[in-house]
């Protein structure tokens, strides 16, 4: 049994490999044959369409609003959603060179060598 | 009770300013990181406290000796029941600037809370669709990306620690361990519930240098009490390596001298809780070439009277503004 999690996901990896916006229904028959394995073969379009409107609330997915039935799409792509993610975490981006040299000018000479055998690995 | 105010102005400027400044200068909490966090935090509660309560006493002045004599005059005149003559204009506008500061310091409190909370939602919603649980743990994650990066996102039940492929491939087993036992620390210890109220009280007093260096000092802290924690999992000079690898984005070359210039930039060894700090490049540095120090020539922790002092302060600190607001005669 895939629970909603497993379903968004499938449904976000689907859209993002697929350049063009997807039906319901096309969504349904592309899990139904995508190698995706347990995740929901026989799914319910009103199964997709409840995944679909999760994913539309959390700002992920977007409805296109003039075509009947509706089409979905991805907001970005999945590299972007990674960038976004990441540039939370990476608040500055120190280089070694910066820091080793940084640590080297502030430390006492017994440190700086103490850190250049363990980084030497002996 | 004039002489009442004047001690909790006095005390709010010390601590607004020449102790904080004093503090985050001092050697010590490197020796006694917990000690070290507990006094920020005195620092930080007092001087709040004495800063509104200096306005309040000030304002209620005629109205009564204390803080609760006062407060009952304070109603009788705002029922009417007594003339409002007896506070006169500077006496409103103390009261006034009191309850102002005191809702904007709860509001900004509350209003940090619900902005990180967010924040998290969001983080959590896209690790749900970009990572894979790893190491047998569904509360590990791992995600795709080329910086070495781990880092912790607190939610309860829900805490997951997140760990980037490539710093996986760039770890041994101990070193990925020395890692995971930092960043759990980090859950295990709230210490984004530290964060939170630093964040808060920078995002509410920021013209006040100082709330800047307590957020700094108290990033350093949690950091250090983390490492310590790994330090009892794994050897130091694991945790030293495991650092330098993070700070560096790359596995430690054979020698310094043979650096090349870093291909790709990295992150620190962590940025917990996902608050909005805002540490420049260069007090990240710093903050991670003090961690490495400390590692590499470990100094003895705080001799039990020195701890005992700094407690003691910090008992004072929290001790003293409240009984100065209610029995100032207790003192005098």
């Amino acid at each position: 049994m895939a629970t909603l999690g497993d379903l968004e996901r499938t449904v976000m990896e689907l859209l993002w490999a697929t350049p063009e916006a997807l039906t319901a229904n096309g969504l349904r028959e592309a899990i139904a044959e995508a190698p995706f394995g347990e995740v929901g073969r026989e799914l319910a379009v009103t199964t997709v369409l409840t995944v679909l409107s999760r994913l539309e609330k959390k700002g992920l997915v977007q409805r296109e609003r003039n075509s009947r039935p509706h089409r979905y799409k991805s907001v970005t792509s999945r590299e972007a959603h990674t960038a976004e993610l990441m540039h939370e975490v990476l608040v500055t981006a120190p280089d070694r060179e910066a820091v080793l040299a940084r640590f080297i000018g502030s430390v006492s000479e017994t440190e700086a060598q103490t850190l250049r055998k363990l980084l030497s690995g002996s | 009770m004039f002489w009442a105010s004047y001690l909790l102005a006095t005390l709010a400027i010390i601590l607004a300013w020449p102790a904080p400044v004093a503090l985050s200068r001092a050697r010590w909490p490197a020796r006694a990181p917990f000690t070290a966090l507990i006094l920020w935090q005195s620092i930080a509660l007092a001087g709040g406290l004495s800063m509104i309560g200096a306005m309040l006493v000030w304002g209620l002045e005629p109205l009564g000796d204390n803080l609760v004599s006062a407060a009952g005059g304070f109603w009788n005149v705002a029922r009417n029941q007594a003339p409002a003559g007896t506070l006169g204009v500077v006496h409103v506008f103390a009261l006034s600037a009191a309850f102002l500061l005191g809702a904007h310091l709860i509001f900004t409190l509350m209003l940090t809370y619900v902005r990180i909370r967010r924040q998290r939602r969001r983080h959590r919603d896209l690790l749900g669709l970009l990572s894979s649980p790893a190491l047998g743990s569904p509360a590990t994650l791992v995600i795709n990306h080329p910086a070495p990066v781990a880092y912790c996102l607190p939610g309860g039940a829900r805490s997951v620690t997140v760990l980037s492929d490539s710093l996986l491939d760039l770890l041994t087993r101990e070193e990925l361990d020395a890692v995971l036992t930092h960043e759990r620390a980090h859950l295990h210890q709230r210490h984004h519930l530290l964060l939170w109220a630093f964040a808060a009280w920078r995002a509410a007093l920021p013209w006040l240098p100082t709330s800047l260096l307590a957020q700094r000092a108290v990033n350093e802290l949690i950091e250090m009490l983390a490492d310590d924690e790994a330090l009892k999992h794994v050897k130091e000079s694991t945790l030293v390596r495991a650092i330098a690898i993070v700070a560096s984005g790359s596995p430690p070359p054979a020698s310094l001298e043979q650096c090349e210039p870093p291909a790709t930039r990295s992150a620190p060894v962590t940025v917990s809780a996902l608050t909005e700090l805002e540490p420049g490049t260069a007090s990240t540095l710093e903050a991670t070439a003090q961690r490495l120090s400390r590692l590499l020539t470990p100094l003895p922790p705080l001799s039990v009277l020195q701890r005992n002092t700094v407690l003691g302060t910090s008992a004072l600190l929290l001790t003293v503004p409240p009984i100065l607001l209610v029995a100032p005669e207790l003192l005098g």
